[in-house]
């Protein structure tokens, strides 16, 4: 199955574990990622504030040259599948697609902008769809357990979904939108004791952090504090969003309601990755801010420490030869 | 154009017919009942001036200055809850988009709001530059700008971020290969600018 694949700019960076995961625990199985060439940003939720066709010819740019490479990827319902594993990137070109083919005028001055770079769009012949929906759905929950070496036997594992994921669907719906089950199926599935967790679709607040830090961290601090009300080892996530909102702001958010909560926040692909016996330092663990050691090691698997990095010459000093200890 | 449009337009649009207008897809505005499940839903729903209800309310009233004042479309983080909820399938969170955009138009956002809109033009400024985001740089030139003071309580995550290789730093950043080609594309864009 090849499908296409718009890896969104957080996986270039801010989660790179997500990437090396993804790439690694997709590999036993028949899926190929044919990568957009020189795609763009999504816009966020940031473009769409301040022009409606620029946030349109944004995305549109993006779909013009994933329709231009679709030609081979996998077809269902008469469309191109391709992927996203931001949830971010997933429902604005999922949206993007929807919105220009139901509002022409919309469509027709959005290529009247793309005709300036010498393209044009046609919408419909593109599904987009969540990483998670391809490996529940495409890969399927009985092609996973087959490849399960090292079950998550005995952690405690809050699936937490987010919003866009599932809601409001605009193009590939898989799951509820209010109490979706995919991914506590997939982590029984990998031998982990998924948590209640009331809270699992709810939002983590997206950029709020850079706007309003108060409401924000309150926020994250519900998703946190409801994770360990029933006793969460991990929070598994499929969103470079939610996990930097939960991850890096989880401090944050204990100063400022006075707790000292510490749930680390891991990909659902890491997890996939430690169950398949693949080695922890193939799947960018020990990339977060809450430390996820002492929840892993209950499952006896052991992050190795980052080796130093070397450190910088001094500035008052010159980079001069120096004599080695020893000699 | 057909006829019939043209005398449409003849006809000053109420707020609700522009901000209808302004919307893309159906925005089923029209058909509120008023019935309040979209600010039960909305997680910073505590936070706003007024809920998203009364918002469409006054929408409906023709108080333009009041809405595009509100901090109400700025508080909403986009999670879709009160459209999925909503039982006549208004899309609220694209007209929450409209009127920051509108709000934005009209310079009326007050000062309390402004770190929104002024943080999303830092982060397009960005995806200008090079095609896609850049955290640093968006971090630190917006915050620079609008947390002075918050710098130094933002400093070691960025420099964990940076140690965690989570972060690049400005001179390791290249754009696409398109990026002229995207910034013809988007300079004409934001000439059109919107629907109406």
């Amino acid at each position: 199955m090849k499908f296409g694949y718009y890896p969104g700019c957080s996986l270039e960076k801010n989660a790179i574990a997500y990437k090396q995961s993804t790439m690694a625990v997709i590999k036993p199985f028949e899926v190929e990622l044919d990568e957009i060439d020189d795609w763009n940003c999504c816009g966020a939720t940031e473009y769409i504030a301040i022009n409606l066709v620029g946030a349109y010819s944004l995305v549109a740019r993006n779909l013009a040259l994933a329709a231009q490479q679709s030609a081979t990827w996998e077809k269902q319902n008469g469309k191109f599948q391709m992927v996203a594993p931001c949830s971010a990137c997933y429902l604005n070109l999922g949206k993007a697609e929807t919105y220009l083919e139901e509002t022409p005028k919309l469509m027709e001055v959005v290529n009247v902008a793309l005709a300036e770079g010498n393209m044009h769009y046609t919408p419909g012949s593109l599904q987009v769809r969540h990483l998670l929906d391809i490996v529940v759905n495409d890969i399927g929950y009985e092609n996973i357990a087959a490849k399960v070496t090292k079950p998550l036997k005995g952690l405690r594992i809050a699936p937490y979904y987010g919003c866009l994921i599932v809601r409001p669907g605009f193009q590939a719906v898989f799951d509820d939108p209010e109490y979706p089950t995919s991914l506590d199926k997939l982590m029984k599935t990998l031998g982990a004791t998924v948590v209640d967790f009331p809270l699992k679709a709810s939002c983590c607040g997206g950029h709020m952090t850079q706007i309003s830090r108060t409401v924000a961290l309150e926020m994250i601090y519900r998703l946190v504090r409801n994770a360990a009300d029933y006793n969460a080892d991990v929070i598994v996530t499929l969103c470079p969003m939610c996990q930097l909102n939960l991850d890096a702001y989880q401090g944050d958010a204990n100063k400022q309601f006075g707790t000292d909560l510490k749930i680390p926040v891991l990909y659902f692909t890491q997890l996939m990755g430690l169950a398949f016996g693949i080695p922890p330092e193939q799947l960018g663990l020990g990339k977060e801010f809450v430390d996820a050691r002492p929840a892993l090691s209950k499952i006896g698997v052991d992050i190795p420490e980052e080796p130093p990095k070397k450190k910088r010459p001094s500035k008052e000093e010159l980079p001069m030869p120096r004599m080695t200890q020893e000699g | 154009m057909t006829a019939t449009a043209d005398t449409v337009q003849k006809k000053p649009l109420t707020f609700e017919e522009e901000v209808i207008a302004a919307t893309p897809s159906e925005a089923r505005l029209k058909i509120c009942i008023q019935c309040g499940s979209c600010g039960g839903s909305c997680p910073s729903g505590a936070d706003m001036d007024h809920s998203p209800r009364t918002i469409f309310a006054m929408v409906k009233a023709g108080m333009r200055d009041e809405v595009l004042k509100s901090n109400t479309q700025w508080y909403c983080v986009s999670c879709y809850y009160c459209m999925v909820r909503c039982p006549q399938e208004i899309h609220i969170t694209d007209i929450m988009y409209t009127l920051k955009r509108m709000a934005i138009q009209a310079g009326k956002y007050d000062a309390h709001v402004r770190d929104a809109p002024e943080f999303s033009e830092t982060f397009i400024d960005y995806v200008k530059k090079y095609g896609r985001s850049f955290e640093l740089g968006l971090a630190s030139r917006y915050h620079l700008a609008h947390h002075p003071l918050d710098m130094p309580k933002m400093a070691p995550m960025g420099l964990g971020m940076w140690r965690k290789g989570r972060m690049d730093l400005a001179f390791s950043r290249k754009p696409i290969k398109g990026i002229d080609q995207l910034n013809k594309i988007l300079a004409k864009a934001e000439e059109i600018g919107g629907l109406t």
